[in-house]
C-alpha cells in the first residue's frame, strides 16, 4: 500500500475515527422505525454515512488515480504551547484564581511566537491582567473567582 | 404602507439610547476588529457572545449584527492602506485599493470603500424589509418536508461554493450534524453521545465550538509565520475627482445588484460576492488590462458587494430560519441562546425585534460612514500592535468569555479540543466552515425528518412528490452538478485560487 495523498488519507481517517463509534453507539440507543423513528436513528444513518465518505476519500487517496499531495507541514510546539495554556487556564481557574491563571495562560501561550522575549510576555501579562480586572470583574461583573480557593477558602 | 409602519415600528426600537448605544459599540468593534488581520467577523462574534448574555435580545442582536457589517468595512482599510486583507471579503480590495495607495490616492480609495459600502447597506436594508413580509408568508405554508428538503439545499449550497474538495466538505458537514445532535434528545429525552458527562446532556455549547474552530486554530496557524513588518501608504486627499467618481458610480450600482443577489442565495455571502462582482466588473469594462493596476471601480465594485450580501444574507435567517453562511449561522446561534428561535414565526412573535435589527443595519450604516473616515488615523495606529502581544489577549478573552457562559471549565477544554480539530482541519485541508452549518441545522433537520416521515407513515417518497421539496432537492441536485463539471471545477479554482494566495501572503 502507497499512501499518494497524505492529507485525504488523514481526512479520511478522521471521519472513520467519528463515523464508526457514531454507529456503533447508536445501536445502543432505541432506533425504531422509518415513521416512528428513536433516538438512534438520525445518529445512525449520520455515522454511516460519515463512515462511508471516510472510506471513499481513504481509498481514493491510496489509489493510483489520485495526484499526489504536498506534505504536511504540521507545528508541534505552536500546537502544544497554545492548546495547553488553553487547557491549563481551564484547569487552574477554580483552584488558583483568575490572576494566577491569567499570568499562567499568557505567558505559556507567549512562548509559542517565534518574536518570544520574557521581559514582553511579562509586561503583556500584568497589562492584560489589569485590563481583565477592571473590564470583566469589575465593570461586567462576571461570576468568577479572582483569587485563590486556598486564600478565600471557598471551593 | 404597511412597510412603512413596519420601518417606523423598527425606528422606534432602534432610537432608545441603549439600542443607538450598543448599535454604535458593535459597528466600532466591528471595525476595529476588521482592520486586525486573523480575526475575522466569526472569531469576533464567537469572542463577544458572552458578554451580551446580559443584554435584552433586540440589543444583543443590534450589537451582533453591527459587529458583521463593522467588519466588512474596516477590512477595506487594512486592504488598501497595507495590502493585507482584514477580512477574507476584503481580499480583492487589495487588487486595486493598495494601487490606488501607491499612486498616492489612498484617500480616494478610502472615500469610495466607504461611500459604496454605505450605498449597498442602505439598499439591502431596503430590501431585506421588502422581502422579509412574503418570504416569511411563503415559509408558514412549508411543512417538515419542505423544511428539510431546504436544509439539504442550504447545507449543499454552502459546500458548493466552499474551497477545497467536495466530498471532504460534505464529510464535514455530516460531522458538524452529527456534534449538533450530542445531548439530549427532545423527543424521547433519552441522552446521546454524552458519556454520562452532565456538561454534555445540554448538548455541546455553540461558543466553545465556534471559538475553538475559527478562533483557537486561528492563532495556532497565525504563529506557523514570521511577523512581517508592515509598509504603511501615506493618505492624502479623501476628495474624489470628479472622473473618478463618474466612473465608480455605475460599479456602485453593479456591486450592490450582485452583492444583494448572492448574499441571498445559500452558501453565498460576502466573499463570494466580492470575488464575482469582481470577475463581473473586469469583464465589462472596456479597458480590462487597467484592472489591478489602481482601477477605482475594482474598489467601489466588490466593496458595494460585499457590504450588500453582508445585508442580504439575513434574509433567510429571519424569514426561513436558515442561515445561508458562516457568520448567519453565528446569529441563528446567538439567537437560539437569547431564545429565540430564527424563522417565519420571528417576524411575528417579536415584531419589534425584528425591524429593529433591519433599522438598526441602516442606522449603523450611516454612524459607520460617520466613524470610519475621520478615525482612520486611529485605526492604522491599530495595525501596529504586534501580533505577539494580541494573540495572548485574544486566547485570554477567549477563555473568560466561555467561562462565563455557563460558569463551567469543562467548556474551556471542549474549547481546546475543537480548537486542535479545527488547525487539523485546516492541515488537512477540510474547511472548517460548513461544519458549524451543519451544527445549527443538525437538530432542526432531525426533527423535521421525524415529523415528515411520521407524517407519511415512513414512506420517504414524500419528500419528492411534494413540488416545493422536489424543486429544493433538484436544485441542490443541479448545484452539486455543476461543481461536478470539470470546466467550471477549473473556474471555481481559479476564482478561490487567487484568493487564496492573497490571504495567504498575511
Amino acid at each position: 500500500m502507497h499512501i499518494r495523498n497524505t492529507r485525504d488519507f488523514y481526512a479520511g481517517l478522521v471521519f472513520l475515527l467519528f463515523g464508526i463509534p457514531a454507529m456503533v453507539l447508536s445501536r445502543g440507543y432505541q432506533i425504531g422505525t422509518a415513521a416512528k423513528m428513536g433516538s438512534g436513528y438520525f445518529p445512525f444513518l449520520l455515522g454511516g454515512l460519515l463512515t462511508v465518505l471516510g472510506l471513499v476519500i481513504l481509498l481514493r487517496s491510496i489509489s493510483r488515480c489520485e495526484g499526489r499531495g504536498k506534505e504536511i507541514s504540521f507545528r508541534a510546539k505552536q500546537t502544544v504551547l497554545v492548546l495547553s495554556s488553553v487547557i491549563l487556564f481551564g484547569l487552574l481557574l477554580r483552584p488558583l484564581g483568575l490572576l494566577l491563571s491569567t499570568l499562567i495562560l499568557v505567558l505559556i501561550s507567549s512562548m509559542a511566537s517565534f518574536e518570544f522575549k520574557m521581559k514582553v510576555a511579562i509586561l503583556n501579562a500584568f497589562i492584560l491582567l489589569i485590563i481583565v480586572l477592571i473590564i470583566f470583574v469589575y465593570f461586567l461583573r462576571f461570576q468568577i473567582p479572582v483569587w485563590p480557593s486556598f486564600l478565600t477558602g471557598r471551593t | 404602507m404597511e412597510l412603512l409602519s413596519n420601518l417606523a415600528l423598527g425606528f422606534q426600537t432602534v432610537i432608545s439610547p441603549q439600542n443607538l448605544l450598543y448599535c454604535f459599540l458593535g459597528t466600532l468593534i466591528g471595525t476595529l476588529i476588521g482592520v486586525l488581520p486573523g480575526i475575522g467577523p466569526v472569531q469576533t462574534i464567537a469572542i463577544l457572545l458572552p458578554t451580551t448574555f446580559a443584554l435584552p435580545p433586540v440589543t444583543a442582536l443590534i450589537m451582533l449584527a453591527g459587529i458583521y457589517y463593522g467588519a466588512q468595512y474596516g477590512g477595506s482599510t487594512t486592504s488598501i492602506l497595507v495590502n493585507v486583507p482584514g477580512e477574507a471579503s476584503s481580499v480583492v480590495t487589495c487588487l486595486d485599493g493598495y494601487q490606488m495607495a501607491l499612486k498616492g490616492r489612498a484617500g480616494a480609495a478610502l472615500t469610495i470603500s466607504a461611500l459604496a459600502s454605505f450605498v449597498a447597506g442602505c439598499f439591502a436594508t431596503f430590501l431585506l424589509a421588502l422581502l422579509a413580509v412574503p418570504l416569511s408568508e411563503l415559509a408558514f405554508k412549508f411543512g417538515p418536508a419542505e423544511y428539510f428538503s431546504l436544509m439539504v439545499f442550504g447545507l449543499i449550497g454552502s459546500i458548493v461554493f466552499a474551497s477545497g474538495s467536495l466530498i471532504k466538505a460534505v464529510g464535514v458537514i455530516v460531522l458538524g450534524l452529527l456534534l449538533g445532535v450530542v445531548g439530549t434528545d427532545i423527543t424521547s429525552g433519552s441522552q446521546r453521545f454524552s458519556f454520562g458527562i452532565s456538561e454534555l446532556a445540554d448538548g455541546i455549547g455553540f461558543v466553545p465550538l465556534a471559538m475553538g474552530l475559527f478562533g483557537i486554530s486561528e492563532i495556532i496557524k497565525s504563529l506557523e509565520q514570521r511577523e512581517k513588518k508592515k509598509m504603511l501608504s501615506k493618505i492624502s486627499g479623501f476628495w474624489m475627482t470628479k472622473k473618478e467618481l463618474k466612473a465608480s458610480a455605475p460599479a456602485v450600482v453593479r456591486g450592490t445588484l450582485t452583492g444583494s443577489l448572492l448574499g441571498i442565495l445559500p452558501g453565498g455571502g460576502a466573499i463570494l460576492a466580492s470575488f464575482i462582482s469582481y470577475m463581473l466588473e473586469k469583464k465589462i469594462s472596456r479597458d480590462p488590462e487597467s484592472f489591478g493596476k489602481g482601477n477605482i471601480r475594482g474598489v467601489a465594485s466588490p466593496e458595494s458587494a460585499n457590504n450588500a450580501a453582508a445585508q442580504t444574507s439575513f434574509v433567510p435567517l429571519l424569514t426561513l430560519g436558515i442561515p445561508p453562511n458562516v457568520v448567519i449561522a453565528m446569529m441563528a446561534g446567538a439567537m437560539i441562546i437569547h431564545g429565540i428561535q430564527p424563522g417565519p414565526r420571528v417576524i411575528i412573535s417579536n415584531p419589534e425585534l425584528f425591524w429593529g435589527v433591519i433599522v438598526s443595519m441602516w442606522v449603523g450604516n450611516l454612524m459607520l460612514l460617520i466613524l470610519n473616515l475621520p478615525l482612520i488615523g486611529i485605526w492604522v495606529k491599530l495595525l501596529s500592535v504586534p501580533y505577539r502581544v494580541l494573540y495572548p489577549a485574544i486566547l485570554l478573552f477567549c477563555c473568560i468569555g466561555i467561562y462565563s457562559v455557563n460558569n463551567n471549565t469543562f467548556d474551556i477544554g471542549l474549547t481546546a479540543f475543537f480548537g486542535f480539530l479545527g488547525y487539523l482541519f485546516a492541515k488537512l485541508e477540510c474547511e472548517p466552515a460548513p461544519l458549524i452549518l451543519g451544527f445549527v441545522l443538525g437538530p432542526m433537520m432531525e426533527e423535521n425528518l421525524r415529523r415528515a416521515m411520521l407524517l407519511s407513515r415512513g414512506d420517504p417518497s414524500v419528500f419528492f412528490t411534494r413540488p416545493l421539496s422536489l424543486a429544493f432537492l433538484l436544485m441542490a441536485f443541479a448545484m452539486l452538478i455543476i461543481v461536478a463539471v470539470p470546466a467550471i471545477r477549473r473556474r471555481r479554482k481559479d476564482a478561490f485560487g487567487g484568493g487564496g494566495e492573497e490571504l495567504s501572503k498575511k
